[in-house]
């Protein structure tokens, strides 16, 4: 029996799961410089595997890339299939440049039980990378469910005070929801394998079925989507979320804002539009007027929050708002926008925390009141942490811009009043961020411990300077991004419009031209 | 690649340099800064003399943002409109770059400074290159940044910090509506080039013209501090005065004019769009002079005045009268940037004193101060020859002839305009001195690198008129300059009726000064009588007619208090109370269904017997 190649998404999936066993058997928890420079390596390696996912991804393709397909369980119709499109492609380049970030930027913070941390991050990895590439539904669910494992010990054993509420919160919610998608994946299964004879969890054969608009098409939407508006998450389902990034440490917080929320947004581009297109145009004005509110909902919550995490956590629920709207425009722009504006929040918000981490890690506080006047002391620190909001906050030549603009302009084709309630939350997030810098940075020393506060260590540098390059990057060239991404954003438009029966109710007056 | 590019790529550079190595380079910062600024502004000359004949080219210099049909070019579009306001930003630049080496001598932050001075450079040259709205808005944005970083430039202030937040968030507001007017222009137009913008605009709907600019226009008050969102210049004189000279009264609050100016062919699309860009400018203009007639800080006398004049600029432009705009734009760069200069060197010369009331008898002591800044206040006021007295008395003759109303309110701001200015120089300069001996004794003027500048401005506010604004048949020699960009409305300056304008505008000019000289010079004046609210109207003007007061308590308020609530109680108390009462009740459920658990078999067996009995009862009965 021969063994069949292993391609190279395999590689990027299951390396760090190999270099997780490895650290297991040969690393021994007393070396603790050895297992952060093991977790390290790995993600290092990872990452570097990586690139040339992206080097040779042929952006005039709008097809599956790098596709490897198995069989696992024929019997059931489950494969082992896997691919990445140009919406994926990004955001497994995200997680894997994400990671190496996160480790290091852990390399004091967790001294506890340092080898379960590292094994942990790198299944979670594992986890993420595989949720991203998977091209068949039972391995999807397979890798979106073990990914809640690691994530819950890495919030329940290394959070703060309240870790273990903040953690069962977040498995459970995030379990509900995928409870009700395992019944719909199920139920597409059998109604697929029913009208046509194959029985099969394929993606791409089970997206070719044309399903019939009605009761049932709805029901499995609405099913999907819970799952992944939790994810998203979506106003009003985010409650979670500030619990899980108070308590989670500083790395799980950039994993959990970097990549794990757009396992949601990721869900409904690749799973709710092209399976459900009738429920999905259907529902699409339900979903504006939800992501929308979140936009307002979050700045306003955001700019009255004391805790500078508790901030950053609610200003991801306006940004998700943001993508979320770009998606389900269903134009190029929006979609555009809305895939770029993903990891574009991965950037800035994650960067937000890994700063929030590091004056975190010097003064064991994170509440506002207690700094200011940080540029006197830490001017290092205080000149990339206005970067940062500066990009949040959407400033042209930074990365934010260029995602919400797309997104704002294809909503604006859309409706325009839409367009004009979005736009608010561009003066919004001026508030709260700019808001929170002044109280942080400017003013006079009002706490003698910030007097002797270090600034950023060498470390600390190499941990901030990559997100910052990304985010200056993506501001003043995004089309090498954009780029890879247009073809088969074209091309899931097209999908969704071929297979949405034409005659449909009439649209609520927010969202029809 | 074009060299156009130098422009503002000397700057960017500069301000690179000064950022990475501020540390090192120090007190040297300005040999960065300086040459930089004089080297765009070489090119700037260039760059005007290419289009001295009034031909126009774009350059490309990348593809920025695309998806699918949206495109987006950083390009940019140089016609005469660009050559003028290049020099303008370029020189004057320059000017002030000189002039801060000596003002911002001691402090701390030298380099960081000169790197905001010039990454503001390198943003508002970008601005006026710009090809496209979309470009416009990105370094409409950028400078917008560097005003924030330089209002609150001495952060450790509250004030300063304070006022550089409300700044930005408030030009956001503006700019929440310039971003809309970019979506629709896409979406109407399938572009954001000008040229092709401009060409299309003739056969647009006029209800889609007048969204679009009203929306626009939204943009240039936030910008360029017109009523209702003129509150955040005030406050932005808490930034150093070289600031105030170059970004809050000579260049990039002049933006939002030019952005009218240049997108007029949008605007004369609609005439409700111009109706509002001319009442609001008006408005602007009488409202905001009348605040400057009681202020008692010297640098908030001239920040009234500049939203006052801005006013004056956009009530030409909703009148038609665009190559007027832009040149009272020009003049007042030069003699605000002046005025700003000399309050600077008046501050400099008093160690930080800004408060009129604590000046005074200072023209022995500063002479070239003195001098120079009264050439300014008689620019300003419209003195006959000189700069102001061109540009602004066109713009009065285009509403003499477009509408006698606005025509009538903006006189009396002419008159108002001559009585704060000459007001500020009295007091400053002359009356007096009511400062401590001390003071007086150490006010000094001040060291030839900030005089020299002050020197410079005054020789422009002097020749700037008489060289390019003299009126003939076929208008000033600046508007024909213009004209392949701005139109021009013939016939507007007629004859008899143009030179009895000239009087009258002039008389009422000299009431004003008049006015002010038998205020403050025919007795002496008591400090403690300056900026008195000894009336209800002097009380309201001290508080600039309440406006902030009112925006704090209609809407600043009233948002912290719903933040508030659905930060506290609803988000915490209604959804998460609910998600957690879910689980709780599924908690609740799950203890009650074990009760049923009883590891009995017995109970089991009954259970089952029971259940049996349903069901058989069930089908029998069916």
């Amino acid at each position: 029996m021969s063994l069949p190649p292993i391609g190279l998404l395999t590689v990027v999936t299951f390396l760090p799961a190999v270099g997780a066993l490895l650290i297991l058997l040969l690393v021994p928890r007393r070396h603790e410089e050895a297992l952060r420079w093991g977790g390290l390596v790995v993600s290092l390696a990872t990452f570097a595997a990586s690139v040339p996912l992206w080097t040779g991804f042929d952006a005039g393709d709008a097809d599956m890339q790098f596709e490897e397909l198995l069989r696992w369980m024929p019997g059931l119709g489950v494969g082992y299939h896997v691919g990445v499109d140009g919406i994926s492609v990004l955001l497994v380049l995200l997680t894997t440049f994400l990671m190496p970030v996160a480790l290091a930027s852990a390399w004091h913070a967790i001294e506890d039980r340092t080898k379960e941390f590292v094994i942990a991050m790198l299944l979670l990895e594992a986890g993420m990378v595989g949720v991203f590439v998977s091209l068949d539904l039972f391995l999807f669910f397979v890798f979106w469910e073990a990914m809640l494992i690691p994530m819950y010990f890495v919030i329940g054993v290394w959070g703060g005070a309240n870790r273990v509420y903040a953690a069962v919160k977040f498995v459970l919610y995030t379990m509900v929801g995928s409870a009700l998608m395992l019944v719909a994946i199920l139920a597409l299964y059998y109604q697929h394998g029913a009208a046509t004879g194959t029985y099969t969890f394929d993606l791409p054969t089970l997206t070719r079925y044309v399903l019939a608009p009605g009761l049932a098409q709805n029901l499995m939407f609405v099913a999907f989507a819970l799952a992944f508006a939790i994810k998203v998450p979506l106003f009003p389902f985010h409650t979670w979320l500030p619990d899980a990034h108070v308590e989670a440490p500083t790395a799980g917080s950039v994993i959990l804002a970097g990549v794990l929320l757009k396992m949601g947004t990721y869900g409904f581009l690749r799973f709710c539009l092209p399976l459900f297109p009738d429920a999905s145009v259907d529902f699409g004005p339900w979903v504006y007027a939800l992501a929308v509110i979140g936009i307002v909902y979050g700045a306003f919550v955001s700019t009255v929050q004391p805790d500078l995490k508790k901030l950053v956590a609610y200003s991801s629920v306006s940004h998700l708002g943001f993508v979320m709207l770009g998606l389900f425009t269903l134009t190029p722009q929006g979609l555009v926008g809305g895939v770029i504006q993903m990891v574009n929040h991965g950037l800035s918000t994650g960067a937000l925390f890994l700063m929030v981490g590091m004056i975190y890690e010097r003064r064991h506080t994170r509440l506002i009141s207690e700094f200011g006047g940080l540029w006197a002391v830490i001017p290092g620190f205080s000149a990339l942490l206005l970067i940062v909001c500066l990009s949040s906050l959407g400033l042209p030549g930074l990365n934010g811009f260029v995602g919400e603009f797309l997104i704002l302009v294809g909503t604006f084709s859309v409706n325009k009043w839409l367009a004009a309630a979005a736009t608010t939350g561009i003066i919004f997030a001026a508030v709260y961020l700019l808001w929170m810098y002044q109280r942080v940075a400017f003013g006079e020393i009002r706490h003698e411990a910030n007097r002797r506060l270090a600034d950023l260590t060498p470390r600390e540098w190499a941990v901030l300077v990559p997100v910052v390059v990304l985010i200056v990057w993506i501001g003043v060239y995004p089309k090498a991004f954009t780029a890879k991404t247009e073809a088969s954003v074209l091309a899931l438009i097209a999908q969704v419009e071929s297979k949405a029966a034409v005659a449909r109710a009439p649209l609520p007056w927010w969202a029809s031209r | 690649m074009s060299t156009v590019w130098l422009i503002p790529a000397f700057p960017l550079a500069g301000a690179l340099v000064n950022m990475v190595f501020g540390r090192v380079i120090g007190r040297s910062a300005h040999w960065i800064a300086v040459p930089a600024l004089v080297a765009s502004f070489l090119g700037s000359c260039v760059v005007f003399a290419r289009v001295w004949s009034g031909q126009a080219f774009t350059t490309t210099l990348f593809t920025w943002i695309v998806a699918a049909d949206f495109e987006t070019t950083v390009v940019a579009l140089v016609d005469p409109l660009t050559g003028v306001m290049l020099l303008v930003v370029t020189g004057v630049g320059m000017l002030i770059h000189v002039y801060s080496i000596g003002y911002m001598h001691d402090d701390p932050g030298y380099a960081r400074f000169f790197a905001y001075l010039n990454l503001f450079v390198f943003s508002m040259t970008m601005l006026v290159l710009a090809g496209n709205f979309l470009l416009l808005y990105v370094f409409w944005e950028a400078v917008g940044l560097c005003s924030y970083l330089l209002i609150g430039f001495w952060y450790t202030r509250d004030s300063a910090a304070q006022a550089g937040k409300k700044a930005f968030i408030v030009n956001r507001v503006g700019d929440f509506g310039f971003g809309l007017a970019i979506m629709w222009i896409w979406i109407a137009f399938g572009t954001l080039d000008y040229v092709a913008v401009f060409k299309g605009a003739e056969t647009l709907a006029p209800a889609t013209a007048t969204g679009i600019a009203l929306l626009l226009f939204m943009g240039a008050c936030g910008k360029s501090a017109q009523v209702p969102l003129h509150v955040w210049l005030p406050d932005a004189m808490e930034g150093p005065t070289p600031v105030s000279a170059l970004i809050h009264a000579a260049t990039m609050v002049t933006a939002g004019v030019y952005m009218v100016a240049r997108s007029h062919a949008l605007f004369e699309r609609s005439t409700v769009a111009l109706d509002v860009v001319l009442w609001v400018g008006v408005i602007t203009a009488v409202f905001a002079a009348t605040i400057g007639l009681v202020q008692t800080d010297i640098k908030r006398v001239l920040a009234y005045s500049t939203v006052s004049q801005l006013g004056y600029m956009f009530a030409a432009l909703g009148l038609g009268a665009y190559t007027a705009g832009i040149f009272h734009l020009v003049t007042h760069a030069f003699f605000k940037a002046l005025l700003f200069l000399g309050a600077g060197s008046v501050i400099h010369g008093l160690h930080g004193e800004q408060d009129l009331r604590k000046m005074g008898a200072l023209a022995p002591r500063m002479r070239v101060t003195a001098m120079t800044m009264t050439i300014g206040a008689l620019g300003l006021v419209g003195f006959p020859g000189l700069a102001g007295f061109f540009s602004k008395d066109e713009i009065l003759a285009a509403a003499f002839f477009g509408s006698r109303a606005a025509w009538a309110l903006l006189l009396a701001g002419a008159f108002m305009t001559a009585f704060y200015t000459f007001r500020l120089i009295f007091l400053a300069f002359f009356t007096g001195p009511r400062m401590s001996k001390d003071v007086a004794h150490h006010a000094h003027e001040s060291p030839r690198v900030m005089t020299w500048p002050l020197i410079a401005l005054a020789a422009l506010t002097v020749v700037a008129g008489a060289a390019v604004g003299i009126p003939s048949e076929h208008g000033t020699p600046f508007a024909r300059f213009l004209s392949p960009v701005l139109p021009v409305h013939e016939g507007e300056h007629g004859g008899a009726a143009g030179v009895m304008l000239l009087v009258l505008s002039v008389i009422v000019v000299a009431a004003g000064i008049l006015l002010a000289w038998f205020m403050y010079m025919a007795a002496p004046v008591k400090a403690e009588t300056i900026g008195q609210p000894r009336t209800v109207l002097v009380r309201l003007l001290l508080n600039a007619w309440y406006v902030d007061w009112l925006y704090d308590r209609a809407i600043v308020r009233p948002l912290y208090a719903l933040s508030v609530f659905l930060a506290r109680v609803f988000d915490l108390g209604v959804i998460d109370g609910l998600v957690n009462g879910l689980g709780r009740a599924v908690v609740w459920w799950s203890a009650g269904l074990r009760r049923l658990q009883t590891g009995y078999v017995v109970n089991y067996a009954l259970t089952m017997l029971a259940g049996a009995v349903i069901f058989v009862a069930y089908f029998l009965a069916r």
